[in-house]
């Protein structure tokens, strides 16, 4: 931009397609190995194109399931990430939007302490409750269930933060206009405030979905059937210890699947991924 | 905090019914956990919890005591250091080469940012399988090219490479985008003013670039050991399963570890309430810089 330097040029595409390359080679192995026999997949060395048998994998993962790993089939346990990965996104998105409308536009006595004890959720990630956490929900029978998966992990302090951020910004003249025209609260609520907050929700609903998908430890403990296992949880249960009698190929393909659908969230949704991401954090 | 609304709505019984869910679910799985957690610590119970008895502090002594303890520290730090620093590295030199060439920056951005889709876990299971000791891809290049040996189910350091490896590859997405974001910001006429009077690439880039990003580096630094202390429990748990030897039982998988599979509540509640107590730290250490930020500008 400022000057020529045709080396300095060079080194530096250089580095990021070294970079590009470090992202990408996990994934080609991984996407080679989904397409190999497992037979194939246990000489060494692997191999670097790929095999022959993408369909014969992907639809035995799919629909039968991989053999010997007691796991149910990936489009079971994918319906249930994606069931995951919905609950916690859109449920976040909507007890935010109605708590920090409540805590922006009216004034009530505890208005202060209930926004802290929302703010305190920031400081309790799953990792630091889990016991007590798990043992509330397994004396609520939700062991198992959609609802065990997802209402524990669904509070949001962040999302809070950053619809009232927003409706700060939003100009008093809209709601002196709105009240004018005898709209109540919940009118207002619907008819301008939520069309106004779409581009957040858009942004949050991507870093959201990403972190329901990719979830981990919740899962891990509040699901003990197979067909309610999500698809992180599902590939884990493939590798036994020791790797025996892994198949490889089966393993891969499953992981492919399990990464496919928040990449597309992703590079679909790139323009509100960074939005989200760079706002959630401030 | 400061600044309110001018214009409000009567308030009434709506406002309450708006906070109800979020409360309830904040009520129910959040703060009560949490007292839990903090009564739990002080208690001491057998494996059926029949018998309980009240013990004070004697957890949180018992548990500065345990030498596995420290040395679990120990692995949580050496780990985040790892993870934060390689992270910050390696997404700091790629976003300011991709800075510098302001054509295809948009491009390298698509192909670099997407890791940070893939679940930590996941993550660990393809990079367990490009460094699997029989197989891997990793392992034979080192092996027949170098006649290096690799087996991170043997070997404490390797093990430790591979669960840094595995977290550090998807975070260098994230931090990546905020450091573009950062360089971005900064106006262009200070680069070409320095340039004028003949500072090279390398000294701008030490001399304004990186001075003006330090807020943000900053704020990554935080992030990042948030991340490597909280959400790399599924790397561990989906590779290396704390070994060998606990070469890599970091905090978070040890509470896990302690409460579910050797049944020491009172110790694994102790443990939690230190981690709580961590996360707290960081938190405010967070919000402190970004009201420093908001004052200077």
């Amino acid at each position: 931009m400022i000057e020529h330097r045709p080396g300095l040029r060079i080194f530096c595409h250089a580095m990021l397609l070294l970079g590009v390359a470090t992202v990408a080679l996990p994934i080609w192995i991984t996407f080679v190995a989904s397409t190999e026999t497992a037979e194939r997949m246990l000489q060494v060395p692997i191999p670097l194109v790929p095999g022959s048998h993408l369909l014969d994998n992907y639809y035995t993962v799919l629909f039968k399931g991989v053999e010997g790993a007691s796991t149910a089939p990936v489009s079971r346990m994918m319906l249930n990430s994606l069931v995951m990965a919905l609950a916690i996104s859109i449920g976040k998105i909507a007890i935010s939007l109605l708590s920090a409308f409540a805590i922006v536009y009216f004034r009530f006595p505890l208005r202060m302490f209930f926004f802290w004890l929302i703010f305190i959720t920031l400081m309790l990630p799953v990792e630091v409750r889990i016991f007590p956490t798990y043992k509330v929900v397994s004396d609520l029978n939700m062991i198992d269930t959609y609802a065990g998966l997802t209402l524990p992990l669904i509070a949001s302090a962040t999302a809070t933060f950053l619809f009232r951020q927003f409706f700060m910004t939003v100009p008093d003249e809209l709601t002196e206009a709105a009240r004018m025209d005898g709209a109540g609260p919940l009118r207002f609520f619907w008819d301008v405030v939520v069309p106004l907050s779409r581009t957040n929700m858009a942004a949050l609903f991507v870093i959201l979905f990403i972190y329901g998908w990719n979830q981990y430890l919740w899962p891990l403990l509040v699901t003990t059937q197979e067909n309610m296992y999500t698809t992180v949880i599902g590939i884990k249960r493939m590798i036994p210890g020791g790797d025996a009698s892994v198949d490889w190929n089966l393993v891969m393909a499953a992981a492919m699947l399990a990464m496919l659908p928040p990449a597309l969230v992703v590079l679909l949704m790139q323009e509100w991924f960074v939005k989200g991401l760079v706002e959630t954090e401030k | 905090m400061a600044a309110e609304k001018r214009v409000r709505f009567p308030p009434g019984w709506l406002p309450y019914a708006l906070v109800a869910p979020q409360l309830a679910i904040t009520l129910v799985f959040f703060i009560w956990p949490a007292s839990q957690a903090l009564w739990q610590s002080l208690l001491v119970q057998d494996a059926f919890g029949v018998n309980v008895q009240f013990v004070g502090l004697l957890n949180f002594r018992e548990l500065f005591a345990d030498r596995l303890y420290l040395e679990s520290f120990r692995v949580t730090a050496l780990f985040s250091v790892l993870v934060g620093g390689g992270a910050l590295a390696m997404s700091l030199v790629l976003a300011a080469c991709c800075d510098y060439l302001v054509r295809g920056a948009k491009a390298y951005q698509t192909l670099l940012i997407w890791p940070y889709a893939v679940a930590p876990a996941i993550a660990a299971v393809v990079w367990a399988f490009i460094f699997n000791p029989s197989i891997g891809l990793v392992t034979y290049v080192l092996q027949t090219w170098f006649g290096y040996e690799w087996n991170h189910m043997l070997n404490p350091a390797q093990a430790m490479t591979l669960i840094v490896v595995a977290s550090a590859w998807r975070q260098v997405s994230y931090n990546f985008l905020f450091f573009l974001a950062g360089m971005q910001a900064i106006p262009k006429s200070l680069l070409e003013g320095a340039a004028m009077d003949g500072a090279g690439p390398i000294k701008r880039f030490a001399t304004i670039t990186l001075p003006l990003l330090s807020p943000t580096m900053f704020f990554l630094l935080v992030v990042n050991i948030v991340y490597a202390f909280f959400d790399t429990f599924g790397v561990v748990d989906a590779s290396t399963h704390g070994g060998p030897v606990r070469a890599t039982e970091i905090l978070v998988y040890k509470v896990y570890h302690d409460g579910f599979e050797a049944g020491d509540l009172g110790g694994s509640a102790a443990q939690s309430v230190v981690l709580m107590a961590i996360v707290v730290a960081l938190t405010v250490l967070q919000f402190r810089y970004i009201e420093r930020r908001v004052q200077y500008g």
